[in-house]
């Protein structure tokens, strides 16, 4: 299957599903007025990999800011990818946020408290 | 043209950094979350403070533009016809406050004060469970993100909302939304 790539906006992130290496990133900021439109082919990408995952998948998340519509798509990835692991193909979730940014840091523990999926919460190493 | 210089007076005794009136666009809160983030940039605002209010103004413009979206359009009572609101941000000594003001149907104010004094009532902890609740669909019994946006409004300001509902007319009252942002970064 062919890999996902969507570039940047000041409206939304950066994803990259790969499945060749089971590299997926969303990266940048979510803040769409119409998130559903935004996430709805993410979540058919996400269907079609769940037929034959890789063994291990490791997913990156490294937003700025998103808005709560965004987060509502956000954790219906994560369901998704929930759903994979649950079926037994390892899937490893890397939440970052900035060291002075508690906000995104307890969004991430929000996500760890709903789902029954690995969610390490690492501090981004300043650039 | 008189009239300049008090407006000018008004704003910079409230400590206005920008106020709109006028109709609500999707383009339009893009072009002025845009130009406040620009503002807040370069006047070098503390990181995180930057990053609460940009997240804060966020979640309050979509919010109305959201709101407005839903209003029947073509109700004669509207006092409004178009999508018009109030948006205005300003910069005190200890807070960013950030207001939004739209017309809502009377027959809305019973469930949006009840939310709202619910979300006030809660502390820390309790919103947080809130705002998963919300976020799994257990929560408001109301569809959408609506609710979602105000509990998250409230995490990340921490501190009171403040609201008001001015009877306009039998059908519409025009509803006041304020969340401030404190400008001293706690640790």
């Amino acid at each position: 299957m062919e890999a996902l790539r969507i570039e940047s906006t000041h409206k939304t992130p950066r994803v990259i599903l790969d499945p060749e290496n089971g590299i997926f990133e969303f990266s940048g900021r979510s803040i769409p007025e119409d998130s559903v439109g935004f996430y709805t082919p993410i979540f058919a990408w996400l269907e079609e990999y769940s037929k034959q995952p890789l063994p291990v998948t490791h997913v990156r998340f490294d937003l700025e800011y998103f808005n709560t519509s965004s987060s509502k798509n956000i954790l219906e990835v994560l369901k998704r990818l929930e759903a994979i692991h649950a079926a037994g193909h390892e899937v490893r979730v890397t939440w970052y946020y900035d060291e002075d940014d508690e906000d995104m840091e307890e969004t991430g523990q929000d996500y760890q408290a709903l789902l029954n999926l690995p969610i390490e919460l690492s501090v981004k190493v300043q650039s | 043209m008189s009239m300049t210089y008090s407006y000018y007076k008004n704003m910079q005794l409230n400590n206005i950094i920008f106020v709109y009136q006028g109709e609500v666009t999707a383009d339009l809160v893009s072009s002025i979350l845009q130009m406040v983030e620009n503002k807040l940039e370069g006047e070098g605002e503390d990181r995180k403070v930057k990053k609460r209010v940009f997240n804060v103004m966020v979640e309050c413009l979509q919010n109305v533009y959201h709101h407005l979206d839903a209003l029947p359009p073509t109700d004669p009572s509207n006092p409004v016809r178009d999508k018009t609101a109030l948006l205005m941000i300003g910069r005190e000594e200890k807070d960013y406050y950030i207001i939004t003001g739209n017309h809502v149907l009377n027959d809305r104010i019973p469930e949006l004060k009840s939310r709202l004094d619910r979300i006030n009532r809660a502390t820390k902890e309790e919103l947080k469970q809130l705002y998963q609740e919300v976020l799994t669909g257990t929560g408001f019994s109301e569809k959408g993100t609506a609710g979602l946006g105000m509990i998250d409004i409230a995490r990340k300001s921490g501190q009171r909302l403040g609201y008001d509902f001015h009877p306009v007319n039998d059908r519409y009252s025009f509803f006041s939304l304020e969340a401030r942002v404190s400008r001293i970064p706690e640790k």
